[in-house]
């Protein structure tokens, strides 16, 4: 796609420009790694585990530091679990968080459709009673999408939009419930307690925490996400992630650093405004995009 | 999140005392922690690197004050730069001499472009204004009723042409509707697009020649990151902006972006936005965002004082 190939290009030919390996390479490594969102700390982490590598490997060409550079990084992503659980029988439940305009909605549109489309029933849970006309763009991707919504007035209590939307799936014996929330930034209090609590609702009806609680989070983020991802994982013992928005110029090298800290996979990617534009994220390709 | 920055540099200069100068020498490792911390704050790498030099040059030689401690008279001197930096230039929203005053709204998508639309719309109006709102993203779901419940919220005309997907006639049509309404503002509400999407770029183009604006402000999300220059500079050079707007600053981002990007295009930050709510928007004060993006607040006023 077009994101990547600046960054990724230059990476690569980085590597190939050089006579020898110097602490200069390693600075402009460093530079070159910030400048992607991977963060200060995240990059010494990136580059020392490098260093070792390279020199337990006993490498002493630039060009093959390339390959090395490439494990290391996706060592510290994580490959386990990395994708949506939806294949329990009875109901399946996927909670969507995430601070403002990340792109839930969207993406649940998104994955409603990829879901109809193997022939799963669907149901949406329009939770985001919050912002003006959320509800009314829910609908319109669930008619995009083959879904159904469950869907309240809005300035409502998003918990009983949550418990009527479980309880109609468990009727008409959906496959999956997609509960959609109101955008909320992880340092306000009282929305976070509202989250919380749509979480217990779920956590109550489905019995056990064997549900998928994803965050979203902007592709253009920077060192933000990584509070982001602490806090929503305290409230909604997260599963996963999707990131959105890698479409355009913006790296997403924050994810380096919340899988570092969480130890959780990134589930999907988003890479465009339109219904097919969700990717799984593959660790290995993900970093293979990144030299190629 | 980063210790208190001043502190810091209190312990670094420790050792300073009296030697009585700031030299290349005792100011090394207090640059690396400027550095440091305006990374982590998201400011651009080149922009921090360009800034950390300016600094040094600024710094080095510079007597010590008696009655401060060096560490104090350096953040001091970081401070002055960084609120320089990022005012400056005339951040004022501008009143055309011929009623309407068009305002154009463009950025990424979920920046807050079509919130910040009605917040602004309510700031006008509560100045005396009659501000016009017209909806002009013909691409998302739901996009045109979400700026209707706005206007209707804060009593504020709204043009939208639902299931139109000509964003350029729904922005004269709505200037000529304004102009018959006697609106003193008129805010364009754009859809979101990505700055290397040219055909949408090309859309905005069109909207500028078609309204001419005064005012093209660009709505930037405080969280972003490193790519916040790479997205001025493309929105700056297809519209030439006048301003830019900074929204989410009600979370805890350090929002150095808005430091990129004055950096790179030079042009002023005039509003946040600190919240979903309409009255949630603020006027500009770089001397804020700087305590922020430094992450301290009160070394500057002790100095100030001494
Ligand atoms: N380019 C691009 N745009 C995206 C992507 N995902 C979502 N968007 C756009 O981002 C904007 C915000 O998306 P929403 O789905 O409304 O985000 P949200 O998180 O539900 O927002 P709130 O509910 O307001 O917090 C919309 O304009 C979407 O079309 C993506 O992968 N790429
Ligand atoms: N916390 C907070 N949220 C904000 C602020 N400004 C906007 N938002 C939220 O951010 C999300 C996106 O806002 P919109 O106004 O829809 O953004 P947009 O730029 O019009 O989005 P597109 O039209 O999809 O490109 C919504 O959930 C808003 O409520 C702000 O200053 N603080
Ligand atoms: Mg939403
Ligand atoms: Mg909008």
């Amino acid at each position: 796609s077009k994101s990547r190939e600046g960054f990724f290009g230059k990476v690569k030919g980085f590597f190939l420009g050089r006579s020898v390996i110097d602490d200069e390479m390693y600075e402009d490594l460093e530079e070159m790694l910030i400048q992607s969102d991977i963060g200060m700390d995240m990059t010494l982490k990136i580059v020392g585990a490098l260093e070792k590598e390279v020199r337990s490997r006993g490498i002493k060409d630039p060009k093959e530091v390339y390959g090395v550079l490439k494990d290391v990084m996706e060592n510290f992503l994580i490959e386990e679990e990395n994708e949506l659980k939806t294949e329990k029988p009875g109901l399946n439940v996927i909670l969507v968080v995430g601070v403002n305009g990340v792109g839930k909605t969207t993406t649940i549109g998104k994955i409603a459709s990829k879901l109809t489309k193997e022939g799963k029933k669907v149901i949406v849970g329009a939770g985001d009673t919050f912002r003006a006309a959320a509800i009314e763009q829910l609908e319109e991707w669930t008619i995009r999408a083959g879904a159904e919504i469950i869907k309240h007035q809005q300035g409502t209590d998003p918990g009983a939009v949550v418990f009527d939307t479980l309880k109609a799936a468990e009727n008409r014996n959906a496959d999956v419930a997609i509960i959609d929330t109101a955008g909320r930034l992880h340092n306000k209090n009282n929305l976070m307690k509202e989250l919380e609590k749509i979480n217990r609702i779920i956590e109550k009806h489905v019995g056990d925490s064997s549900y998928e609680s994803i965050l979203v989070i902007d592709g253009t983020t920077g060192q933000n996400g990584l509070n982001q991802a602490k806090v929503f994982n305290e409230v909604t013992k997260l599963t996963g992630f999707i990131v959105t928005k890698l479409d355009g110029t913006a790296k997403g090298g924050i994810v380096f650093a919340i899988s570092e800290e969480l130890k959780k996979p990134i589930k999907f990617i988003g890479v465009g405004e339109g219904i097919e534009d969700l990717r799984p994220f593959k660790p290995k390709e993900y970093i293979d995009a990144i030299f190629e | 999140m980063l210790d208190n920055l001043g502190t810091r540099f209190q312990e670094i200069f420790k050792k300073v005392k009296g030697h009585g100068k700031l030299s290349e020498d005792n100011i090394k490792s207090a640059l690396k922690e400027v550095r440091l911390s305006l990374l982590e704050a998201d400011v651009n790498y080149k922009v921090v690197k360009e800034f950390v030099n300016k600094i040094k040059e600024k710094a080095v030689g510079e007597e010590v004050i008696t009655g401060i401690n060096p560490g104090q008279q350096f953040v001091k001197i970081v401070n002055d730069e960084l609120v320089e930096l990022l005012g400056g230039t005339n951040a004022r929203l501008t009143k055309s001499a011929k009623n309407p005053t068009v305002i154009m709204l463009a950025g990424l998508q979920g920046a807050g472009k079509t919130t910040f639309a009605a917040k602004l719309a309510k700031f006008l109006k509560k100045k005396g204004e009659r501000p016009y709102l017209v909806g002009a993203d013909v691409y998302r779901p739901a996009a045109m009723k979400q700026l209707q419940v706005l206007g209707e919220q804060i009593d504020v005309p709204v043009h939208i042409q639902e299931g139109s997907k000509d964003a350029r006639g729904i922005c004269s049509d709505g200037l000529n509707v304004a102009k018959e309404n006697n609106a003193t503002y008129v805010i364009l509400d754009t859809a979101g697009r990505l700055h290397v999407d040219e055909s949408l770029m090309e859309e905005l183009k069109d909207i500028k020649k078609a309204t001419r604006p005064q005012e093209i402000l660009l709505v930037v999300d405080a969280m972003i990151g490193q790519d916040a220059v790479n997205l001025a500079e493309s929105f700056n050079n297809s519209l030439n902006i006048d301003g830019v707007v900074l929204t989410k600053l009600d979370g805890d981002t350090r929002g150095g972006a808005a430091l990129s990007i004055k950096a790179v295009v030079g042009k002023p930050i005039k509003f946040i936005g600190i919240g979903e709510k309409i009255d949630d928007i603020e006027l500009f004060h770089p001397e804020r965002l700087v305590s922020r993006i430094l992450g301290m607040g009160d070394v500057v006023s002790l100095v100030e004082k001494a």
